[in-house]
């Protein structure tokens, strides 16, 4: 089973034309979910919505989540303590461009490689 | 604050912290319009309009308890990053909260909350966040300075962010132009300290 991907962005507009191009460029062999927006519809994140699309995009390979900006990375990692272990092991958030490393994770994910291998991909591309 | 905190009111503080909160809204939205993404005041009404809502539900609890659920909830609710921060106070809060704590012993959780807050945004004393507010708070009330002496802190603190330059959060995209702004992070925390000192102090 390849390992899933999550696309977390304040807008869901980001969040989905991400995922597009994700499905467009990788193809459908990928775990895929993404979410974008708070509670209420505005712009930013939220953690129960982060939580179930973890659970859409859920492989027991682990599941890599791809972020925009600080509130998302933050709510995503509290979602990921919620979710708590076993499955918060398999549970990486990436440092990276969220739309290149959706992309480029989703591609070594794609040909069977391990969490590692698809975080450390997503980790070439961020800033040194 | 007297020594022995000996019965915590959870509905008095619950709405003495909304009313707070909804009082300044517009306030913390403004400058968090300066420097940020203009949604703090909105936000955390949410999450205090939704604490309120439960307020039976919270103070039905033990106070470990009522503390891990409002975390819970604030971090559910609040949408931006403050949710996480302030959520995240709260349960650790909890965590370390006997049922009827001492002074020793709130101040002994409080500053493991602020601990728990420094840890899950990443950040440290100086850069212009909430936590300029809570180690200056965290020391006031190890100190067994009264309450009204902890509040004034607080302020004191949350002005002291003015000509700080932003290194974590949003505000830090603006480098240079953060300083001359006060965090609306800062200044949130410093009303809720002082609401909860006031409240138990009074």
């Amino acid at each position: 089973m390849n390992v899933g991907i999550v696309i977390v962005s304040h807008s869901p507009k980001v969040a989905e034309g991400t995922a597009d191009m994700v499905r467009q460029m990788v193809g459908d062999e990928v775990p895929l979910a993404w979410c974008g927006g708070n509670p209420e519809g505005g712009l930013g994140t939220s953690v129960g919505d982060i939580m179930e699309a973890i659970d859409r995009a859920w492989s027991d390979a682990g599941v890599a989540i791809l972020v925009d900006l600080g509130g998302a990375e933050t709510n995503s990692e509290v979602a990921v303590e919620m979710i708590g272990e076993p499955r918060s092991k398999k549970i990486v958030v990436c440092n990276a461009p969220i739309v290149e490393g959706a992309v480029m994770a989703a591609t070594e994910a794609s040909g069977g490689a391990t969490l590692r291998e698809v975080v450390a991909t997503a980790h070439e591309l961020a800033p040194a | 604050m007297t020594d022995t905190l000996a019965s915590i009111d959870i509905r008095e503080l619950v709405e003495a912290c909304a009313t707070m909160i909804s009082a300044h809204a517009d306030e913390l939205t403004a400058l968090d319009q300066a420097i940020g993404d203009g949604d703090h005041g909105y936000n955390m009404r949410r999450g205090f309009d939704a604490l309120l809502a439960e307020a039976d539900a919270l103070a039905a609890k033990p106070l470990p308890d009522a503390l891990k659920a409002a975390g819970t909830k604030l971090v559910m609710t609040v949408g931006g990053a403050s949710g996480p921060l302030f959520g995240t106070f709260l349960m650790a809060l909890g965590k370390d909260m006997p049922a009827s704590p001492d002074r020793s012993a709130f101040a002994a959780a409080f500053a493991r909350a602020v601990d728990a807050v420094a840890a899950r945004g990443k950040s440290e004393a100086g850069q212009k966040t909430m936590l300029d507010v809570l180690y200056p708070a965290r020391d006031a009330l190890a100190a067994g300075r009264s309450a009204a002496e902890i509040a004034a802190v607080a302020d004191a603190a949350a002005e002291a962010t003015v000509p700080m330059k932003a290194l974590r959060g949003r505000a830090s995209f603006l480098g240079d132009r953060s300083i001359g702004h006060m965090d609306p992070g800062s200044r949130s925390s410093a009303l809720l300290v002082r609401t909860v000192a006031e409240t138990l102090g009074a």
